[in-house]
């Protein structure tokens, strides 16, 4: 089922993408937009995960997990850029680092 | 067999790269657009691995609908992308240092790791051959009986973040002068005009 390319590579290729999601999320600090990117690389990263070990081990319940993920990470998405927009509306930017008006 | 592996290379090399770049962009609106071909190119890595109906979920779902939010989002706030890259480099060595530490343990993982003897025979839904049933079919299957409170708590999980969604964005806005139908069409002549019979010379 996994045809010519063995799992290994799939897992490397999804490492390697989680990874560049981490380095987003630390690299833009200050740009929520582009964090949010970042995650949402990083679930697609655990997707290609998913859906390989499925493949791999010619079970399906890898895929409906996936779907699952999926489904979590466009109500994430969603939810993100509606925060986001009401806290641009109120500050007039969005940068993270402000958002500690809250602390204590 | 040889097709497949070029496939695959030119899929993960594009979706890698292109990965790099929404992080790396100066310009959030690129950095969209190549967060879109690093969907597409997973998808290709789906369709690879035999999962055609996630691959055409990824497809419409975050290409045509997350991917498009964020982009309507991008070009919708008027923010300074400039100054928001400000400590760029001053965060370079750390986030790089944090990124390749964890690609290193995960590449480990990967180098040190066996399928467990018999895994391979305990499939929770075996997939059955290719060509006997589509996956579109077979997920079907499962996912409308096996996992159907799964399904609905995705469906409820969708159904929250919409209305949250909704909820956070909407506002009132006071001291604004708005055009109310309900009540212009509630308007009667009876209550508006007063018919006078005026006799000349005297006035109202």
């Amino acid at each position: 089922m996994s045809g010519a390319v063995g799992l290994e590579h799939y897992l490397a290729v999804a490492a390697i993408l989680f990874a560049v999601g981490i380095f987003g999320i630390f690299l833009n600090r200050k740009n929520v937009i582009i964090i949010l990117m970042s995650i949402e690389l990083m679930l697609l990263a655990v997707n290609i995960n998913l859906v390989a070990f499925s493949a791999h081990l010619g079970d399906l319940v890898g895929q409906v997990f996936a779907m699952f993920v999926l489904t979590v990470a466009a109500a994430e998405a969603a939810v993100g850029l509606a925060i986001l927009v009401v806290y641009f509306r109120n500050r007039g930017t969005i940068e993270v680092e402000d958002i500690n008006l809250m602390k204590g | 067999m040889i097709v497949q592996t070029l496939a695959f290379y030119l899929f993960a090399v594009v979706a890698v790269a292109s990965g790099i770049m929404v992080v790396g962009a100066r310009n959030p609106v690129h950095s969209v657009l190549f967060l879109i071909l690093a969907f597409f190119n997973s998808a290709g890595l789906f369709i690879l691995l035999g999962a055609e109906l996630l691959a055409m979920i990824l497809i419409i779902v975050y290409v045509g609908a997350v991917a498009v939010l964020f982009l309507f989002v991008v070009m919708m706030l008027d923010v300074n992308f400039v100054a928001l890259r400000e400590g760029f480099a001053r965060y370079l060595p750390v986030g790089a240092l944090v990124g390749a530490v964890l690609l290193l343990e995960l590449l480990l993982v990967l180098g040190a790791w066996v399928v467990a003897p018999g895994a391979l025979e305990r499939a929770g839904v075996p997939i059955a051959p290719a060509g006997e049933v589509t996956n579109a079919a077979a997920l079907g299957a499962v996912l409308y009986t096996k996992y159907i409170y799964l399904f609905q708590a995705a469906g409820l999980v969708l159904l929250v973040a919409m209305i949250g969604a909704i909820v956070l964005t909407l506002r009132e806005r006071t001291g604004v002068r708005r055009q109310s139908a309900a009540r212009q069409l509630a308007r009667r002549s009876e209550d508006t005009l007063d018919i006078r019979d005026v006799t000349t010379g005297s006035g109202v």
